[in-house]
């Protein structure tokens, strides 16, 4: 019995050197457990011979681990006969117990405790980054602003850049002639109406939706409206061309002045806190009466974020409420002016210009 | 709008500190945009009076002068040659700060011994107070300022400079700011004196005023004063104007100024001698007619416009400018004072026209009141009869041809205050803070009928009213409570949430997004490949010639800005943009698409010191645009396409079921150079969302749908064919994927080259076999190989290279 064993071991070609040894294993005396064992056997311990430290996880992995050999072979137990199954397994376990032993013993010749069985790595070295993507600052403050809205029931509509001067105008109380038409400064689309008059226009504020929505739909109205907007202004750090608002327009039965106030100090604690205090001052807007300017406490100073007031009765009376009957406020305010606050930029210009290392930081 | 405190005080009492005033009128409305103070602080600088002369006892040019500072008499000495007895001086007290009269620097003024006798402070100059060089005598101040004074009240200034609304043309007036600032500090403020003695002669007898456009002229006030004397104006109207930046002409065209600073209220005064006819007549320009204008240029008028003129010709064009042959001159004897209400919206589009903006228009293209014309006249001409002497004709020219149709009153009831403001006022309250104001109120059906006063043009509902009473009372004093009742009913918005989800996808892939100008050239646009047609939208006045035309594509506004950071930044370049893009819709709006796009260039991974790693190419773009679709839950089809600003042979088509809603590809090179690129290659990608929104359906935005995952074991075996290299990939992976047994089908590996035929490629695939129902028997799996591997020799003379 015990001579047939070597012979086999020659058959699979084992290296002598390791000086094979097969007293350690429990043999059954039945070739078709032993045999398969034993080859498993020598394979494992050659290979374990030739380890370096890097290899011992594979070679665990490979015989011992979840998928390893000895294991399925443990696993493939059910395939034999009845009569087989407790020596093999018996047998199985014992090369278990061997390989785990002589596992342990080829760490500590290669010089380590069990744990150590991996070279050390410089931990201050930086880490493998995965590339970050980010949203502009623009889309954050938007999406800031928006859901503050959200949360008191106010949806997000959208509205056209390119605009009738109705829209944007004469719907909103400021007819043609309107010296406050000098407070918008325009950028006109070339075309020209039949009688020479041009009507189409890069909308100068996000405004211009107030009565479009309203033609829409019936009151309650509660609505935001970001957007892109353009005047015919000089650039400079606080100025730009293009830009971008939130507007605001809530029209129903019983609203007031007073909805405004507490809406919009709402908005202010959760866009800039909790304790940000709030200065409700008198301002103009042809399309409100009575007008708004919001400022906030900012470093010791008021400033104007946004400009408000309560719907004007012929901008109701324009798209078909009864202003007696509906009241409502609107408001809006520029996005890049509340992101400047926010992330202490001192530029406008940088919105637009698109540079890494600007976009990277936020 | 500058406001001289000094000139305010004229009309109301002012008990509260620049702050105070600046801030009240801010809250109230009118921001105070800067408070300046002319002169300096002068602080420890009084009004002395010098009681005595006496020479100094050590040296010639000296003198000891004794001066009252109103609260002790000190010993001063001084060099001065023009000090005397009896002068009001600047003295300045030890400590004050001034400037050195021979080093011109900062000093403060210490303790000294001059010539062994000790001057308790100085009599300044005017170089010495920082007012002027002038160092050759003291500062002699006039003699009714107020001993003890500290001379910053008396010489210095405070000037506001407030930001007037549009809506408030009466604070375009001093009067009507000090109107305001009296109702906000419960205060009352005391408009000037406007009479005035008039000569027998009556006006009429003078000269005639006919209003022929009296749709463009409400009213039209005259008075003509005889006999006057053109000059320079008194100092102290010399000093006002300076005070508000306006120059000293003469000393009636001064005085239409100052009025006009005062009421608001623009005025002209005509040389009568060449109003011809003594007639003026309101009426359109003729078309060609001719006028010189007070700034001499001739000026071609056209029937929109409104000119005052006499029997013969126009005299000025109306609430513009004046002519300039009847101006007044020197020699100027008689004068015809208009004040008049022109309409707002004429003034507006002629001013536009001719391109003049002056004081006179700042102030008739808001809409004045026409009460308030004449009260401006009386005052104007009782400073001419003041300052400029002559005689008042009697009586005032005063037309006024729809009088009886201007009812300014507005009805208000309590319950409407209530229902804007959302707080009851108490009635006593709401009549004290109106009347404060100066309005008038009356009863009417169960609330009051409100009359705002004349000077007044913007109350004219009953929000104004509202407004009017919430400013006065403060904006503070509203409540604060949220919006109640029912909100509105929810409606969807699929193309922003497949946006915005779109948005968080690509950052998820690691894109940085990016917000660009909507605006470029055609040229620009052409480059990266945008359609000949439709041609995009041209802007009339563009910022700059770069941003001409609307755009057409979003490819160039991410190829530019990409390219621009390959540039300044040494790390991966991803970035992203969604945005619109404009498509010109003839008589309509434009149709504004959804777009979005990327570009990808350089290192695909950030920096790491364990070595280079891929660079983007195509392939990195299609994975993102892959990642993107499968969020959606829709499997485009990339289909090879030449597309202009693309290399060729490099570039996609993204097709979902039948449409085409964009492309991704490696950029040309000609195009990455036109972009000013530096690295190659340049993978870029564009999606058309509008339409990508309408395959995904309205209402409810697409989610992905949860598929069951198979609890039989799966089968996973290769196979590797040799087929034409043309043969597209995409075909055979959609013949392996017919096999029903197969639940997922990948290549893993393409080669070409040695040991294969000249033309042809081997591909790899790996497929994945698995039911839903049993474990697989190794027969059937065998079946479905070789089905598959049968199914592609058949179709592409494929061959198996195992």
């Amino acid at each position: 019995m015990a001579g047939q064993v070597p012979a086999k071991v020659d058959i699979i070609g084992a290296s002598s050197e390791l000086n094979l040894n097969l007293d350690h294993t429990r043999l059954m005396g039945n070739p078709k457990i032993d045999v398969p064992l034993a080859e498993l056997r020598a394979e494992a311990l050659r290979a374990l011979g030739a380890c370096t430290a890097a290899d011992i996880d594979g070679w665990l992995a490979r015989y011992l681990g979840r998928k390893g050999e000895l294991t399925l072979a443990l696993r493939g137990i059910a395939e034999r006969p009845a009569d087989e199954r407790r020596d093999f397994g018996a047998a199985a376990n014992a090369l278990k117990d061997e390989l785990e032993a002589a596992l342990a013993r080829r760490v500590e010749e290669l010089g380590g405790p069990a744990k150590g069985s991996v070279e050390a790595l410089d931990v201050t070295l930086p880490g493998r980054r995965s590339l970050q993507g980010r949203l502009h600052p623009t889309t954050r403050t938007i999406r800031d602003i928006t859901s503050a809205f959200s949360s008191m029931g106010f949806q997000v509509v959208e509205g056209p850049e390119v605009e009738y001067d109705h829209y944007n105008f004469s719907a909103l109380n400021i007819p043609e002639d309107h010296p406050a038409r000098d407070m918008w400064d325009t950028l006109w689309v070339d075309r020209a109406d039949a009688d020479g008059r041009r009507r189409m226009l890069m909308r100068t504020h996000t405004s211009p939706m107030q009565a479009r929505i309203m033609e829409r739909q019936k009151p309650p109205v509660r609505v935001v409206v970001p957007g892109r907007c353009y005047r015919y202004e000089a650039t400079d750090a606080t100025h730009e061309w293009h830009f971008h608002q939130v507007e605001g327009l809530a029209v129903a039965e019983g609203i007031t002045f007073a909805d405004l106030k507490g809406t919009l100090l709402e908005f202010a604690r959760r866009i800039f806190g909790a304790d940000r205090k709030v200065r409700f001052r008198c301002d103009y807007f042809p399309f409100v009466e009575p007008g708004v300017d919001m400022a906030i406490d900012w470093k010791g100073r008021w400033l104007e974020i946004m400009g408000a007031g309560m719907v004007h009765p012929r901008v109701l009376s324009g798209v078909g409420y009864d202003p007696e009957r509906y009241t409502g406020f609107a408001f809006g305010m520029g996005v890049e002016r509340i992101a400047m606050l926010r992330h202490g930029i001192d530029d406008i210009r940088q919105f637009a210009a698109n540079d890494l290392r600007f976009l990277s930081q936020f | 709008m500058l406001v001289p405190l000094s000139w305010l005080r004229e009309y109301v009492h002012i008990d509260a500190t620049v702050e105070d005033v600046a801030h009240r009128l801010t809250m109230a409305g009118l921001e105070v945009e800067s408070v300046e103070r002319t002169g300096g602080t002068w602080e420890q600088v009084v009004v002395g009076l010098v009681k005595a002369v006496n020479p100094h006892p050590n040296a010639d040019r000296l003198r000891l002068v004794t001066v009252d500072t109103g609260r002790e008499e000190v010993e001063v000495v001084c060099g001065a040659p023009n000090v005397a007895e009896g002068q009001k001086i600047a003295y300045a007290a030890v400590g004050a700060n001034l400037i050195d009269g021979h080093t011109g620097k900062p000093t403060t003024l210490k303790p000294a011994k001059i010539r062994g006798v000790v001057s308790q402070g100085m009599v300044c100059s005017e170089r010495e107070l920082g007012l002027s060089g002038q160092h050759e005598g003291i500062l002699v101040l006039d003699p009714s300022s107020p001993t003890g004074r500290p001379l910053a009240d008396v010489l210095g200034d405070t000037v506001l400079n407030i930001k007037v609304t549009p809506n408030r043309p009466d604070c375009l007036g001093i009067l009507g700011v000090a109107r305001e600032l009296a109702a906000l500090t419960g205060s009352r403020a005391t408009p000037p004196d406007v009479t005035y003695q008039q000569a027998r002669t009556p006006v009429t007898s003078r000269a005639t005023v006919r209003i022929e456009a009296t749709d463009l002229c409400a009213r039209y006030t005259a008075t003509v004063i005889t006999g006057v004397k053109v000059g320079p104006s008194p100092d102290w109207l010399v000093q006002r104007l300076k005070l508000i930046g306006q120059h000293a002409i003469n000393n009636v065209v001064d005085i239409t100024n100052y009025v006009m600073f005062e009421f608001g209220q623009p005025l002209h005064a005509f040389n009568l001698g060449e109003v011809r006819g003594n007639t003026v007549i309101v009426r359109r320009a003729q078309a060609g007619e001719k006028l010189t204008t007070l700034d001499g240029i001739e000026r071609t008028l056209t029937p929109d416009i409104q000119v005052i003129a006499d029997a013969e010709r126009p005299l000025g064009i109306a609430g513009v400018i004046g002519g300039l042959r009847s101006g007044i001159h020197e020699s100027t004897t008689d004068i015809l004072l208009e004040s008049a209400t022109f309409a707002a919206s004429n003034n507006r589009r002629t001013q536009a026209a001719l391109g003049i903006k002056t004081e006179a228009t700042l102030r008739f293209e808001k809409g004045l009141r026409p009460e308030l014309a004449e009260v401006a006249l009386r005052r104007a001409t009782r400073l001419i009869k003041e300052i400029c002497g002559g005689e008042v004709a009697a009586g005032v020219i005063d037309e006024w041809p729809n009088r009886r149709a201007h009812d300014p009153t507005v009805p208000v009831t309590a319950a409407r205050l209530t229902q804007v403001l959302g707080i009851t006022f108490p009635e006593a309250q709401i009549l004290a803070t109106l009347q404060s104001l100066g309005c008038e109120l009356g009863p009417y059906q169960g609330g009051w009928r409100v009359t705002p006063p004349y000077w007044r043009a913007d109350i004219t509902l009953a929000e104004d009213v509202a407004e009017e009473l919430a400013r006065v009372i403060g904006y503070e004093s509203i409540p604060t409570t949220a919006i109640s009742g029912v909100p509105p009913r929810w409606e969807p918005n699929p193309a922003r949430d497949l946006r915005e989800r779109l948005r968080d996808a690509l950052v998820a892939e690691g894109m940085q997004e990016i917000v660009t100008y909507p605006l470029s050239t055609e040229e620009s646009l052409a480059s990266a490949g945008a359609p000949a047609s439709p041609r995009p939208l041209r802007l009339a006045n563009p910022m700059s010639a770069d941003h001409a035309v609307l755009r057409t594509t979003l490819r160039e506004a991410v190829l530019r800005v990409g390219m621009r950071n390959t540039r300044t930044w040494r790390g991966p370049v991803a970035m992203f943009e969604c945005a619109r893009v404009y498509f010109d819709g003839g008589e309509g709006l434009p149709d504004e698409r959804d777009m979005c796009a990327g570009v990808l260039a350089g290192p695909a991974n950030p920096p790491h010191w364990s070595g280079e790693g891929a660079q983007f190419g195509f392939y990195e773009a299609r994975g993102v645009v892959e990642s993107l679709f499968e969020r959606l839950d829709l499997t485009p089809a990339f289909v090879a396409v030449d597309e202009p600003a693309f290399a060729s042979g490099r570039c996609a088509a993204i097709a979902v079921g039948k449409k085409r809603i964009g492309f991704v590809g490696e950029v040309a090179r000609s195009t990455v150079a036109a972009f000013d690129g530096e690295v190659t290659p340049v993978a870029l990608f564009e999606i058309d969302l509008t339409t990508l929104a309408s395959l995904a359906g309205s209402g409810a935005p697409p989610h992905v749908q949860y598929q069951p995952f198979g609890r039989f074991p799966e089968s996973v075996r290769d196979l590797s064919v040799v087929v034409d290299a043309k043969v597209p990939a995409a075909r055979l992976l959609e013949i392996a994927s017919r096999s029903k047994l197969v639940v997922d089908v990948t290549v893993f590996d393409v080669y070409r080259g040695k040991g294969l035929p000249e033309g042809t490629r081997a591909i790899g695939l790996r497929m994945v076999y698995q039911s839903p129902e049993r474990t697989l028997t190794s027969e059937e799996i065998d079946r479905a190989h070789d089905g598959i591997l049968k199914g592609l020799q058949k179709e592409f003379d494929a061959r198996s290279r195992a």
